[in-house]
C-alpha cells in the first residue's frame, strides 16, 4: 500500500501575494463597520485569510486583522474577542463570512455606550489581495513522496493548496484531502478526511504543514505494519 | 548568487524565485532614480540588480544628472512632501521640469517595464516610450504633504500604471493601483553580514573609536529629518547618569545639497565633547556601518519623517 503511486500526481502550485492598497481608513469602529460593509471581497480575504501567508512561521494571537486592530489600537478586548473567534473557513463564501463580521460589530456597537476610536493614530488601513499562482515543477505519486516534497516545499504551497483551495477555487476540499482520497490519487480515504479536518484557527502555516505531515507519518508507519 | 541565500531564506524560497523568473524572463526592466551612491534607494539597486539579471530579466539601472538648483529643488520637494513647509520658488520649479527634460533625451528609457524611484525623476512620464509599463516607486512618506508641491507632482503621479508604497499609511489618495513592498534588508551586504570580535574591533580602530564605554550610535545621512541634533540632546540627557559615547555616522549623498549645512549644525551642537564622534562615512562605508551597530550598545533611529529609503 505505501508503494501505491497514483495515476493523477500531485502538483504543487505555491503563490505570492501582491498586496494593494484602497486608500481607505478607519480612525474608530463605526468607520470600520462602513468600510467593511463596502470594500471588495478581495479586501475582507486578505484580512482574514492571507493573514496567515504574512504570519508563515508564528501563531498570532488573532487570526484576522480586525481582531487584532480593536485590540491593538481601539482597545476594545471584547470586541477583539468575538472577532478573533472566528475561523474564516468555517464559510463557505467571502459574503457570508463579511455578513457574520458585520453582525457580530453592529450588535457589539449598539450595546455599547460610545464608538472606541483609535487611541494611538494607527487607522486601518484596507488593504486587498492579488494572490499569483507560481507552479513549483514538482510532482509526487507516492505518499513517501508527498511527505517529502510536503515537508521541504516552500510554505506557501501550504497556503494555496489548504487555504485558497477551500475559499478562492470553492473546491469542497483542500486540494491535499481531495488527492489522497482519489481514485486517481492514492484512495486513503481516511488520512484524507483526517487532513481535511487539520484546523486552520491558531495555527500558523508552518505549524498546518507539521500536522498534515504527522498524519502522513502516522499512515506511512500504519502500511509498513501491514 | 541566488543561491547564497538558500541557507538563509525560508525553506523553497530560491526555487519559487527561480520558477517566478521563467514568467519574466528575458523582459527588459530599467531602473532610474536620481543618484548611484548614497541614500537607501541607491544601496539596495546595487544588490538587486544582479539577482533581476540572475532570474533572466534584462535589467538596467539609469541615473538622472542634474543642476545645483534641481537638487535642492528636489531637496525641498523631498522634506515638503513628509510634512515639512517648504519656500518653493517658480525657478525651483522650472529647474525640474528641464531637468526631467534634458534627462529624457539623454537617458535610454527603452524597456518593456520602468520602474521610477521617488519625486526626482517623476516628471521622466512625459517621454514614456509607446506600450512601455511604467511604476512609481515612492520611498517616502507622502501621506501628509505641502499641498502645492503635492499638487505639483500629482498630474506627473497620475499618469504612471501603478505606484507602490512601502507602508500603507504613507500612501496618498490615487485612482490608479497602489502596492505596498515592504522595507527589506540583504543578509549578506556588508552592511548586514556576519562579523566576528575581531573584525569589528580592527574597524572601530581604524575609525577612531574606543571601545572602553557603551557607545549610543546613530548611523544616517546628516539630515534634518533624521534630527541629529536631537540625538545629541538625548545623548546628553543619558550622560548625567550613565558614562557613554556617541557616534554620529553618516554621509551625504550626491543628490542632497543640505547635508554640510546640517554637518555644522550638529557640530556645533556636539562643540569639543571628546566622547562624541562625528564620522563622516563615503556611501561604500558598509562594512564600518556594520561593525558600528555590531558594537553599539544602543542604536537610534529617530526620524522626524518617516522615511524608510
Amino acid at each position: 500500500m505505501s508503494n501505491r503511486s497514483a495515476t493523477m500526481p500531485f502538483r504543487f502550485v505555491s503563490c505570492m501575494e501582491l498586496r494593494e492598497v484602497l486608500g481607505k481608513r478607519a480612525m474608530d469602529e463605526q468607520r470600520l463597520l462602513e468600510l467593511i460593509e463596502e470594500v471588495p471581497d478581495d479586501s475582507i480575504y486578505y484580512h482574514t485569510h492571507s493573514y496567515f501567508l504574512r504570519h508563515a512561521y508564528t501563531q498570532q494571537l488573532y487570526s484576522n486583522d480586525f481582531a487584532t486592530w480593536v485590540v491593538l489600537y481601539a482597545q476594545d478586548r471584547v470586541l477583539g474577542e468575538r472577532l478573533g473567534v472566528l475561523d474564516p473557513f468555517d464559510f463557505s463564501d467571502i459574503e457570508q463570512l463579511r455578513d457574520e463580521i458585520l453582525r457580530i460589530m453592529a450588535d457589539h456597537l449598539n450595546h455599547s455606550t460610545a464608538v472606541p476610536r483609535c487611541i494611538v493614530s494607527e487607522p486601518f488601513e484596507f488593504i486587498r489581495s492579488h494572490v499569483i499562482e507560481i507552479p513549483l515543477g514538482l510532482e509526487t505519486s507516492t505518499l513517501c513522496e508527498f511527505y517529502d516534497a510536503l515537508a521541504d516545499v516552500e510554505v506557501g504551497a501550504v497556503y494555496n493548496h489548504v487555504c485558497e483551495a477551500r475559499m478562492r477555487k470553492r473546491l469542497l476540499s483542500v486540494d491535499f484531502a481531495c488527492w489522497l482520497s482519489s481514485e486517481e490519487g492514492l484512495g486513503l480515504q481516511e488520512l484524507a478526511l483526517n487532513v481535511e479536518q487539520v484546523g486552520r484557527l491558531g495555527l500558523s502555516l508552518e505549524g498546518i504543514r507539521n500536522k498534515i505531515l504527522r498524519l502522513c507519518d502516522q499512515e506511512l508507519a500504519r502500511q509498513r505494519t501491514l | 548568487m541566488l543561491e547564497n541565500y538558500r541557507d538563509v531564506a525560508p525553506h523553497g524560497t530560491v526555487e519559487l524565485l527561480r520558477q517566478l523568473g521563467r514568467r519574466v524572463e528575458g523582459k527588459s526592466l530599467v531602473h532610474i532614480n536620481s543618484t548611484r551612491y548614497g541614500g537607501g534607494v541607491a544601496e539596495m539597486l546595487h544588490r538587486l540588480l544582479p539577482l533581476f539579471e540572475e532570474l533572466g530579466i534584462k535589467v538596467r539601472w539609469e541615473v538622472m544628472t542634474g543642476s545645483d538648483l534641481f537638487y535642492r529643488a528636489t531637496k525641498s520637494f523631498h522634506n515638503a512632501l513628509q510634512g515639512t513647509r517648504q519656500r518653493i520658488t517658480p525657478e525651483m520649479y522650472d529647474a525640474y521640469i528641464e531637468c526631467n527634460r534634458d534627462n529624457a533625451k539623454r537617458l535610454n528609457l527603452d524597456a518593456e517595464f520602468a520602474m521610477i524611484h521617488d519625486p526626482q525623476p517623476a516628471a521622466l512620464i512625459d517621454a514614456r516610450p509607446h506600450g512601455a509599463t511604467w511604476v512609481w516607486r515612492c520611498h517616502i512618506d507622502v501621506s501628509t504633504p505641502q499641498h502645492s508641491v503635492w499638487q505639483f507632482l500629482h498630474p506627473f503621479v497620475l499618469r504612471y500604471d501603478a505606484a507602490v508604497f512601502s507602508l500603507p499609511k504613507f500612501s496618498q489618495r490615487l485612482p490608479l493601483p497602489q502596492f505596498l513592498v515592504y522595507p527589506s534588508i540583504d543578509p549578506f551586504s556588508d552592511k548586514n553580514r556576519e562579523l566576528g570580535p575581531d573584525g569589528i574591533d580592527r574597524v572601530l580602530q581604524r575609525l577612531g573609536v574606543p571601545r572602553d564605554k557603551p557607545i549610543l550610535l546613530q548611523v544616517s545621512r546628516f539630515d534634518r529629518f533624521k534630527d541629529p541634533v536631537g540625538v545629541v540632546a538625548a545623548y546628553r540627557l543619558v550622560k548625567k547618569s550613565h558614562d557613554c559615547r556617541l557616534v554620529l555616522a553618516g554621509g551625504t549623498a550626491t543628490d542632497d545639497p543640505e547635508g554640510a549645512e546640517v554637518l555644522a549644525e550638529v557640530q556645533e551642537a556636539v562643540g569639543t565633547d571628546p566622547d562624541v564622534h562625528i564620522l563622516l562615512l563615503p556611501p561604500t562605508a558598509n562594512l564600518e556601518i556594520n561593525a558600528l551597530q555590531r558594537a553599539a550598545t544602543i542604536i537610534y533611529q529617530n526620524p522626524l519623517g518617516r522615511d524608510l529609503g
